[in-house]
């Protein structure tokens, strides 16, 4: 009997990876929301290196860190679905593409949202550079997976969401349709996948989150530099 | 016919990791150094986002990211030397840690050697703290990713490779015999592995390049 656990909060975006990830596979499993101003001592025991969701615990035995998560559950569930192509060239692309965008595009974006006046300014730059890159990866393909979606659609797949969110609780535009008409397109067709559709946060809850995160960011900023 | 290259620098550890690995595989393997200064056309080709070394270019196709690129060669060249076990639990495992070694353990090692003053002193309690846990992967194995040397150990074979040409140059030790016993003994494993000691820089060159790095910042 398998026992598979995730522990995560309701509003991120790394674990929405995971939730999807499961339910593609068909996994059942069980869900424990973290506080994390308040963590479980489960999670510090779990996740003791890092202290952070999205954890997957399976039968007892925690994985940690998002895509190293995706790709165990790829492997350990490995009749269905598949996420990763077979091919190691494929696979070096996806994870060269996947590690991008936690490293640059993500942060990037984050930046530019979290910030305002002067610093936001400048921010909006380069998460528009990262952004062209992301867009150029789409040219030609359906998914970033190619004629359907995989592993890296489930990492991009934030984008889908989040974005708006940042867009809207941030004051600023991204997604220009002239520039980004790939993403844009690509944002209606992943949002469309009945597992996507069907497990996204409330959107005015995420609002209502990510305006108070912005808030926080900026009064805890000026309280430093004063 | 495989035609193999590799853009690198002689001193980089990522891209000492991926000479290892082709060694350990048998593969041939052409190396372009780079001059990061002066970087090649055909490096800035090959990897356009980062401009970075390692780059693997493998019948034409370039692969970047150091870990990417040692997943690819395990995957590629499968039936010599896997690196990385079968079981997905184990592997999960492998990438984690190599990820915290990458990320926490090798800039916080070269920022208590590099940085001085508050910032050093702090970089050491990091520094000590993530070799407290890499110390804990060894209780029970001799090398980081079992009874044989693998994924994990090539990630932090720059640990056993620096640590005593820097601690050398620098007079800075972190990892001490009392602290980190089974860290030491993997070290010794490690470099007395026939491939790995083959491989050049060894420590002696190692040691002058240190050298020369700190007399340029002293003047």
């Amino acid at each position: 009997m398998e026992e598979v656990k995730l522990f995560r909060t309701w509003s991120s975006p790394f674990a929405l990876r995971v939730v999807w990830a499961l339910k593609l596979k068909g996994v059942e499993y069980e869900t424990v929301y973290e506080d994390l101003a308040n963590k479980s001592s489960s999670l510090l025991e779990y996740n003791p290196v890092h202290k952070k969701v999205p954890i997957l615990l399976h039968n007892g035995t925690p994985i940690c860190e998002s895509l190293v998560i995706l790709e165990y559950i790829d492997e350990r569930w490995n009749t269905t679905a598949r996420f990763l192509p077979e091919d190691p060239l494929a696979r070096a692309t996806a994870r060269f593409w996947a590690k991008f965008n936690d490293d640059q595009v993500a942060p990037s974006v984050f930046r530019a949202y979290v910030s305002q006046g002067v610093e936001q300014e400048e921010a909006i730059g380069p998460a528009l550079e990262k952004l062209d890159i992301v867009e150029k990866q789409l040219t030609g393909k359906k998914f970033f997976g190619g004629e359907s979606f995989g592993f890296l659609d489930l990492v991009f797949g934030w984008i889908a969401k989040y974005l708006g969110i940042f867009e809207e609780t941030g004051g600023i535009k991204l997604l220009e349709q002239d520039r980004f008409p790939q993403i844009l397109e690509w944002k209606d067709r992943f949002s469309d996948i009945p597992v996507v559709k069907e497990n996204w946060p409330d959107h005015e809850k995420l609002i209502a989150k990510f305006r108070l995160m912005r808030d926080y960011f900026n009064s805890t900023a000026a309280r430093c530099s004063e | 016919m495989e035609n193999v290259k590799l853009f690198g620098t002689w001193s980089s550890p990522f891209v000492k990791r991926i000479v290892w690995a082709l060694k350990l595989k048998n593969v041939e393997c052409e190396i372009i150094y780079e001059d990061l200064a002066n970087k090649s056309p055909e490096l800035l080709k090959y990897n356009p986002i980062h401009k970075k070394v390692p780059v693997l270019v493998h019948n034409e196709i370039p692969i970047c990211e150091s870990l990417v690129i040692l997943e690819y060669i395990d995957e590629t060249w499968k039936d010599v030397c896997p690196l990385l076990p079968k079981d997905p639990l184990d592997k999960a495992k492998e990438r984690f840690w190599a990820k915290f070694g990458d990320e926490q353990v090798l800039p916080s090692f070269y920022g208590y050697i590099m940085k001085k003053g508050k910032d050093q002193e702090e970089a050491k309690d990091a520094a000590l703290a993530h070799l407290k846990r890499v110390e804990q992967l060894l209780s029970e194995n001799k090398f980081l990713s079992g009874e044989s040397l693998g994924f994990l150990d090539l990630a932090f074979g720059w640990l056993a490779e620096n640590s005593y040409p820097l601690e050398v140059v620098t007079g800075l030790k972190l990892l001490d015999e009392d602290s980190f016993p089974n860290l030491c003994a993997w070290k010794d494993k490690f470099l007395g592995i026939p491939v790995i000691q083959e491989s050049w820089p060894d420590q002696e060159t190692l040691i002058v390049k240190y050298q020369e790095i700190k007399k340029s910042r002293a003047e």
